[in-house]
C-alpha cells in the first residue's frame, strides 16, 4: 500500500509538471509539430503562414540584421527576398508560380548537408508540413504583404452574427463571427453572482461586496448591471487596480536596485498614477505627461512629477563601476520601456547589432535612444549618499494644494523626488559598437522610426516630439498595444497574445479587424480608457460563462476564439488582498508611502550583512500598515516579498506587460501558512461567527461565500460541516492543541466549547482560502 | 500529544473515506484524490508530453551524461587567487615594484583603485608548497583542500567581462551581466527535471563568512528563474525553525488536522474541475500534495543529528551549527543523496579590498575543511563519479596592493582577467592544474577558460549541448551562454 501510495503520488507529480509544461507553451504555439500535408489551407497568407516561418527559421541570416545577411539574400522585404543571386544574377529564392525554379524550395528539401536550409549548425529546421505550406504559397503566387502591425489600422465592416447569439455591442459581432467560422458557439452567460466576481476583480481586484451579488441576482437587468460597472469604474479601488498594472509596466520600486539596493523615494509618483487613472485622464495626455511632462509649455509641476516614470529604472551605487556605462545602462533601459509599453516592441534586440526580426536597425535603436540621452545625471551615485540628480522638492504646503493628490501621510516638510530634466546643451549620441558603452562610433540624431514603412517626422527632437509622434493619428502602433493590453486585463489573454511584442516573431492577432476597430474607436473617443474598458465589459462575450467542456477544451485549449470566458488564478496582490478584505481586516487608505506588513524575519539581512541602510534589515510596521492593499507593499529589488513572487509578481527590475500564471507547491504553503493568512483566517472565523451569532453552520456558508462570491451546495456544506465538527471535538479531545492553536490572543473570556468553535472555524476559514475557487475570478 | 495510532488510522482509511463521502465523485478522479490518477487519464493525449516533461523538456540527453547532479559551492566577493591557488614567486622578488604598463595593458581598473598612483605588486603573506601526486601549488590556508587535491581540476584560467560584484555575479549565475535570465540551475531543472518529487531541483542555502562579516549582498534573483516557469526557480533552504518559507503549520495544528484538511480541499477542488472542466484545478491538486510532502521531507533532510560523529569530524566543528559553510555542505551531501539536481551554497565575504591577510584567513578557514570534506564524503558514497563539484567566485583579485602595502598588510582589487576555481567529480579529469597565468599573475598565458565556456562544460557534463537547450521568449531563443560558449575538452576525464 505504501509504495503504492507512493509510487502514484510521483506519477501525478507528473501529472502536474506536464499540465506547468503544457500552460507554458504560449510562445511556441505557432509551432507546426504533428500537422500534415492534409490540414493545409486552401489559401495560403503571406501573413499567417508563411512570414512567421521565414522570420523564426531564416531571419538569422537572410533577414533584417544587414551584417548578418549571407548571399546577398533577405526575407524581411519583398525587394530583397526577390532580388536575382548569384554570379549570374540568373537565380532566384522565389519565384511566384514556379516551384521548380524557386531556389529557396530546391534548398529547403535538399539533403546535402552542404545544401539544406536552415544549415545544421544552426540547430533549426522546418517540419514537412512548414515545407509543403512555402511551396504552395509560390506555387499560389507568393503573393507578399508588409507586416500587419505596421499599416494604419483600417476601420473594418461590421461582421454580421447568427441573431440567436445575442450579440451587444460591436464586439461581439467579431468575437461571435470567429466562433461561428471554426464551428464553435458562444457559452450561455455566467451566473449572476461569478459574473459580478469578475467584474470586480477585473475592474477593482477585489472582491464584490454581498449586497451587489444579492442585488444582481434578484435583479439581473443591463441597468442593475451597468449600474454596478459605473460604480466600480468610480472608485478608488479601480484606479488602484490600474495603478497596480501600471506599475509592472513602469518597473517602479521603493529601492535602487543594483548591490547595496538603497531606498528611493518615488511613491509620490505612484500616488500621481492613482490620481490620473482616478480622474480617467485621457491616455495620450497620461503617456505624454510621464514622457516629456517637464517639456511642455509652461509645465507645471504635476507635469514634472509625471516624468517620475523614466526614472524608475534601476540605479547603482556600487563603489567602482564607470559611471558612464550605468548611465548609458539608464537610458538603454528608458528606450527598451519605451518600446515595449507603447510601441509592443523588443527594441532591446537592436542595441548590439541590427534587429534579427523586425525592421529596427542599431541606428534607428539610437536614434530613438538619443531622446532620452540628455538628462542631467550620472552613472554612479554617491553611495549613502543624497537623492540623484535631478530631482524636485515637494513641500508640504504644496502637498496640502495643489499637489494634495500626494498623501504626505508622514507630514513630511519636504518630499525630493527624481524626475526627467534635459541639459541645457543636448549630448552627442553615438551608435555604440556591440551596445560597448567604450566603443562609440557614427553620431546620430535624435529621430522617429520608420519600421522601413512609416514617413520621417519633423516634430522636435526632444522627448515632447516623440510624444507627438508617438500619439499621431498615422502611428499603427499607439492605440493597437494599449487596447490590447486593455483587452488582456479583461479578458485574460491579448487579441495579441505577446502583448510586448507585435513584430515578426510575435504572435498574429486572434481577431486583427476586432483590435483595428477598438484601437480606431479609442483615439475617436479621446482615448478614454475608462470608456472602453466599460464598452469591453459591456459585451455578451465578456459575461459569457466560464465553463468549458472537454469539447471546448479539445477545440480550443487556450481559449483563442472566446467560446467562454477563461476563468483565470487572480494576481498575487488579488489573493492577498482578497483575503484582508473578506476578513474585514484591510485598511482603505489611497496612497502615501510604502509599507512593510509582515514578512519572514531575516529575509533582508541574510544577503545584505549590513548594507544598504534602511533597506539592510526589514522592520514591519506596526498597526493598520500591515493591513494596507498589497500594491503599497514595499518593493526592495534585491529581495521582492516572497509572497508577491512566489505568485508570480515580476521582479521589477525591467518593464513587465505581461505576468506567468504558474502553479507551484510554494504557493501552496503561502496560503497554508503564510501568518498573513492565519491571521484573516482568524479574523474571518471571528466576523463569520459573530454575523452568524455562533451557529457553526451558517457561519460556514457565510465564509464560503465570502470567499467565492456563491453559496456552497448541500454536498459541499456537508464536507465543510462534517470537517468543522471533527475539529471542533479534535480540540475539545485535545485542549493543549487548543491553546496552541489559539495562542496568546485567544479569547480567554469564551468558554471551553466556545472556545473550541472558535478553533476550528478558524481552521474552517484556512480551509476555504486553500481552495482552488478562492484564488479564482469567476 | 496525540496518539500516533489514531494519525495512522486516519490515514489507512483516507481512500474508504473519501469513497464514501457524500460527493458523488467518479472513482477515476479518487484516484487522483489519492495520488494514482494517471490511469484514469492514459486516453488523455497530453500522457505523451506528461512522461517526457517530468525528465525536464529534453526528452533524453544529448549525448550520454557524466554528472546527474551539481553541487555548487559560490564564493562570493571574488577571492584572491594569488593567496589560494595561483603561486607567483615573481611576486616574492617584485614586491614593492610598480606593475608594469606592458602587463597591465589598458586592463579597465574599477573606480576604487583607479585613481592610485601607483599600483605596487603584492606577494602572497602566505606561503606555497607542491601537494598531492599531480604536485599542485597551493597555500597554507588550505590544509584540508590540499589533502584532496587529487581529486580536484584547479582551473588557473577563468577569466570574465565584469569587474564589479553585481554584474560579474549575475553573469556566472545566467550568462548575462543585467538582471533578467534564469539562472543556472533552472536551466538544469528546465532541462533535466527532477528526479525526485519530494524535493525541489534547485535548492539554494547561504552562509556569510567570518573574514568580512558585512561584505558584499546578495540577491534573490541569482537563484531565480527569469523568463522559465516559476516551478525551475531556486528554492532557499534556510537554517532555523523554518527551513523552506511556511513550511511549518501553525502551532496546534497536528500532521492529521492538516492531512485531513487537505483531503477536504482536494475533494471539493475536484468537484469543481469536474464542474467547470479546467486542468489547471487537477495541476493545484498536485500540488498540495507535493507541499504537503516537503512538510516531511525537508524536516526529515535538513535534521542533520543522526549523522555521525565521524562525519562531523570530517566537516569541521561548524558543521554543528546551522547555516555556517560547513553546515551548509553537509546539507548539499544530503540534497545530492535524494536526488536534488542543482544546489547552489553561497558563501559571502570574500571581498578583501583591504586588510587581506587577516581577513582571507578567516575565509579560508570557514570553508576549506568542509569543502575538502564534501569531496571525501561524495567518494566514499560512490557520489563523486556523478556528481559535479564546483568551487570559485565571481572574479579574481588584482596583483598589487589596493591601498597601502605594508609588511604585514595590504588589499587587492578586483580583477576579471584570470582567477581561479576548482572542479571535481562528474566527469572532471582529477588531480590536475589547467591553464596558466603569466608571473606576474595578471594575463593568462595558456588555455583561457572564459565564464561561458565554464557554463557550456558543465551543461555538456550533464548531457546538454548548450546550443541546443532553448528557450522562446519575446520572439529570441535564449541560452544559458547567449551565443558564446565552447567546451573546454582539457578538463574532460
Amino acid at each position: 500500500m505504501k509504495t503504492y501510495l507512493k509510487y502514484g503520488i510521483s506519477i501525478s507529480l507528473m501529472l502536474f509538471i506536464g499540465l506547468m509544461a503544457c500552460m507554458h507553451t504560449d510562445t511556441e504555439s505557432s509551432s507546426h509539430q504533428g500537422l500534415t500535408k492534409k490540414d493545409l489551407p486552401n489559401r495560403i497568407d503571406f501573413n499567417l503562414h508563411i512570414k512567421p516561418i521565414l522570420s523564426d527559421r531564416c531571419f538569422k541570416c537572410h533577414g533584417p540584421d544587414e551584417s548578418k545577411v549571407e548571399a546577398g539574400l533577405a526575407f524581411h522585404t519583398k525587394e530583397a527576398a526577390f532580388v536575382a543571386l548569384g554570379e549570374n544574377a540568373d537565380r532566384f529564392a522565389i519565384v511566384p508560380g514556379d516551384a521548380q525554379a524557386s531556389h529557396l524550395l530546391q534548398r529547403i528539401y535538399s539533403d546535402d548537408s552542404d545544401q539544406m536550409m536552415p544549415p545544421p549548425e544552426s540547430n533549426l529546421s522546418l517540419t514537412e508540413y512548414e515545407k509543403e505550406l512555402l511551396k504552395q504559397w509560390i506555387v499560389q503566387g507568393a503573393e507578399w504583404k508588409e507586416h500587419w502591425a505596421f499599416l494604419v489600422p483600417v476601420q473594418p465592416e461590421i461582421p454580421k452574427v447568427e441573431a440567436s447569439f445575442n450579440a451587444n455591442n460591436e464586439i461581439d459581432h467579431f468575437i461571435f463571427s470567429k466562433l461561428s467560422e471554426q464551428n464553435l458557439n458562444p457559452s450561455e452567460p455566467a451566473s449572476p453572482e461569478k459574473l459580478i466576481r469578475r467584474l470586480s476583480f477585473d475592474l477593482r481586484g477585489l472582491p464584490p461586496e454581498l449586497e451587489d451579488i444579492q442585488s444582481f441576482q434578484e435583479n439581473p437587468s443591463e441597468d442593475n448591471y451597468q449600474r454596478i460597472v459605473e460604480k466600480y469604474l468610480d472608485s478608488w479601488a479601480h484606479a488602484e487596480r490600474m495603478c497596480n498594472e501600471w506599475l509592472d509596466l513602469a518597473r517602479y520600486a521603493d529601492t535602487h536596485g543594483y548591490q547595496d539596493d538603497l531606498e528611493r523615494i518615488m511613491w509620490p509618483w505612484r500616488d500621481w498614477v492613482l490620481h490620473a487613472f482616478k480622474k480617467n485622464m485621457p491616455y495620450d495626455q497620461f503617456v505624454t505627461w510621464q514622457l516629456a511632462g517637464d517639456l511642455l509649455p509652461d509645465a507645471t509641476k504635476e507635469q514634472i512629477i509625471a516624468t517620475a516614470f523614466n526614472r524608475n529604472h534601476k540605479i547603482t551605487q556600487e563603489g567602482g563601476v564607470i559611471s558612464e556605462e550605468y548611465r548609458l545602462e539608464y537610458v538603454t533601459d528608458r528606450t527598451n520601456t519605451f518600446g515595449a509599453a507603447f510601441l509592443g516592441l523588443t527594441f532591446e534586440c537592436a542595441k548590439c547589432h541590427d534587429h534579427k526580426y523586425d525592421p529596427i536597425s542599431q541606428r534607428e535603436y539610437f536614434q530613438v535612444f538619443g531622446y532620452f540621452n540628455n538628462v542631467d545625471e550620472v552613472g554612479l551615485i554617491e553611495p549613502y549618499g543624497a537623492i540623484p540628480e535631478p530631482y524636485i522638492t515637494l513641500s508640504d504646503k504644496e502637498m496640502e494644494e495643489t499637489l494634495h493628490f500626494i498623501n504626505n501621510l508622514d507630514s513630511l516638510k519636504e518630499i525630493p523626488l527624481m524626475v526627467m530634466k534635459d541639459l541645457e546643451k543636448p549630448r552627442k549620441t553615438h551608435i555604440l559598437n556591440r551596445g560597448l558603452y567604450d566603443q562609440p562610433q557614427e553620431e546620430v540624431e535624435p529621430q522617429t522610426p520608420t519600421f522601413g514603412i512609416l514617413e520621417t517626422t519633423n516634430y522636435d527632437k526632444t522627448r515632447k516630439g516623440l510624444a507627438q509622434w508617438l500619439f499621431n493619428e498615422k502611428n499603427p502602433l499607439t492605440a493597437r498595444v494599449v487596447v490590447n493590453r486593455l483587452w488582456q486585463q479583461i479578458f485574460g489573454r491579448g487579441i495579441v497574445s505577446t502583448v510586448n511584442d507585435f513584430g515578426n516573431q510575435g504572435a498574429l492577432p486572434t481577431h486583427p479587424e476586432l483590435l483595428d476597430f477598438l484601437a480606431i474607436k479609442l483615439m475617436e473617443e479621446g482615448w478614454d480608457v475608462r470608456k472602453m474598458i466599460k464598452y469591453m465589459v459591456s459585451s455578451s462575450t465578456y459575461r459569457q460563462s466560464s465553463k468549458a467542456s472537454p469539447q471546448l477544451l479539445e477545440k480550443d485549449p487556450e481559449n483563442k476564439w472566446l467560446a467562454r470566458i477563461s476563468s483565470t488564478r487572480l494576481s498575487a496582490e488579488m489573493i492577498r488582498d482578497h483575503a484582508l478584505s473578506i476578513s474585514g481586516l484591510m485598511v482603505s487608505e489611497i496612497g502615501g508611502p510604502s509599507v512593510k506588513p509582515y514578512q519572514p524575519e531575516g529575509l533582508w539581512n541574510e544577503v545584505t550583512g549590513g548594507g544598504g541602510g534602511t533597506t539592510a534589515k526589514y522592520v514591519q510596521d506596526e498597526g493598520s500598515k500591515n493591513y494596507r492593499r498589497s500594491m503599497y507593499t514595499f518593493w526592495k529589488r534585491t529581495v521582492p516579498p516572497p509572497n508577491m513572487i512566489t505568485f508570480d509578481a515580476p521582479s521589477r527590475d525591467l518593464c513587465t506587460v505581461k505576468r506567468e500564471t504558474t502553479s507551484t507547491p510554494l504557493q501552496a504553503l503561502v496560503l497554508m501558512n503564510d501568518p498573513q493568512f492565519l491571521e484573516t483566517s482568524r479574523a474571518l472565523a471571528i466576523r463569520a461567527l459573530e454575523e452568524k451569532e455562533g451557529k457553526p453552520s451558517e457561519a460556514i456558508q457565510f465564509m464560503f461565500k465570502l470567499a467565492t462570491s456563491r453559496s456552497a451546495d448541500k454536498e459541499e456544506l456537508t464536507v465543510l460541516v462534517g470537517l468543522f465538527e471533527e475539529e471542533r471535538n479534535n480540540f475539545e479531545a485535545h485542549p493543549e492543541e487548543l491553546d496552541d492553536f489559539l495562542g496568546t490572543q485567544s479569547i480567554a473570556k469564551a468558554n471551553a466549547k466556545e472556545q473550541s468553535t472558535l478553533a476550528a472555524m478558524i481552521y474552517l476559514a484556512n480551509t476555504i482560502f486553500n481552495l482552488d475557487e478562492t484564488i479564482r475570478k469567476g | 500529544m496525540k496518539n500516533p495510532l489514531e494519525e495512522q488510522s486516519y490515514l489507512m482509511n483516507r481512500r474508504a473515506f473519501l469513497s464514501k463521502s457524500s460527493i458523488g465523485i467518479g472513482t477515476a478522479a479518487l484516484g487522483g484524490l489519492l495520488g494514482t490518477s494517471i490511469f484514469s487519464c492514459s486516453s488523455d493525449p497530453a500522457e505523451e508530453v506528461i512522461s517526457s516533461t517530468v525528465q525536464g523538456m529534453l526528452s533524453r540527453p544529448h549525448f550520454a551524461p557524466k554528472a546527474k547532479r551539481v553541487i555548487y559551492l559560490f564564493q562570493s566577493g571574488g577571492p584572491s587567487q594569488l593567496e589560494l591557488f595561483d603561486y607567483k614567486p615573481l611576486l616574492d622578488k617584485m614586491r614593492g615594484e610598480d606593475l608594469p604598463e606592458s602587463v597591465r595593458d589598458g586592463q579597465r581598473l574599477t573606480g576604487m583603485s583607479s585613481g592610485q598612483e601607483s599600483f605596487p605588486l603584492a606577494n602572497s603573506l602566505f606561503k606555497f608548497k607542491q601537494y598531492g601526486n599531480s604536485g599542485a601549488w597551493l597555500s597554507d590556508l588550505l590544509p584540508y583542500t590540499s589533502k584532496v587535491v587529487d581529486e580536484l581540476c584547479i582551473v588557473r584560467s577563468m577569466h570574465t567581462e565584469a569587474i564589479n560584484h553585481d554584474p560579474a555575479i549575475t553573469f556566472f549565475q545566467t550568462g548575462s551581466q543585467q538582471a533578467g535570465r534564469p539562472s543556472m540551475g533552472s536551466w538544469l531543472s528546465y532541462g533535466l527535471g527532477s528526479e525526485n518529487s519530494n524535493l525541489p531541483a534547485f535548492c539554494v542555502l547561504l552562509s556569510r563568512g567570518t573574514g568580512r562579516p558585512f561584505g558584499q549582498p546578495l540577491y534573490s534573483r541569482l537563484w531565480g528563474n527569469g523568463f522559465l516557469h516559476s516551478l525551475h526557480q531556486g528554492v532557499q533552504f534556510r537554517s532555523g525553525k523554518d527551513p523552506v518559507l511556511f513550511l511549518n503549520d501553525p502551532k496546534g495544528m497536528s500532521k492529521m488536522s492538516r492531512r485531513k484538511m487537505l483531503d477536504r480541499v482536494a475533494l471539493l477542488n475536484q468537484k469543481q474541475y469536474e464542474e467547470i472542466g479546467d486542468p489547471e484545478i487537477q495541476s493545484r491538486i498536485s500540488q498540495y500534495e507535493m507541499a504537503y510532502k516537503m512538510q516531511t521531507s525537508v524536516p526529515e533532510l535538513m535534521d542533520i543529528t543522526k549523522e555521525s560523529d565521524y562525519i562531523y569530524q570530517m566537516y569541521g566543528p561548524d558543521a554543528a551549527t546551522p547555516g555556517t559553510f560547513a553546515a551548509n555542505c553537509l546539507l548539499a551531501r544530503r540534497l545530492a543523496e535524494k536526488g536534488v539536481r542543482f544546489v547552489q551554497l553561497y558563501h559571502m565575504g570574500w571581498d578583501q579590498h583591504d586588510n587581506l591577510p587577516g581577513q582571507i584567513k578567516n575565509q579560508a578557514k570557514d570553508v576549506d575543511q568542509a569543502s575538502a570534506a564534501l569531496i571525501m564524503d561524495l567518494k566514499q558514497r560512490g557520489m563523486l563519479e556523478d556528481t559535479l563539484v564546483v568551487w570559485g567566485g565571481e572574479f579574481g583579485r588584482t596583483n598589487y596592493s589596493q591601498g597601502a602595502l605594508t609588511d604585514k598588510n595590504y588589499g587587492r582589487d578586483h580583477h576579471p582577467r584570470c582567477f581561479s576555481i576548482w572542479m571535481a567529480g562528474g566527469g572532471i579529469k582529477p588531480g590536475i592544474v589547467y591553464g596558466e597565468t603569466d608571473e606576474f599573475g595578471y594575463n593568462i598565458v595558456k588555455d583561457p577558460v572564459h565564464v561561458h565556456d565554464f557554463q557550456a562544460t558543465l551543461l555538456h557534463l550533464l548531457g546538454i549541448d548548450h546550443e541546443k537547450l532553448t528557450y522562446k521568449y519575446q520572439g529570441r531563443r535564449f541560452r544559458l551562454t547567449d551565443v558564446f560558449g565552447e567546451v573546454v575538452p582539457g578538463i574532460l576525464a
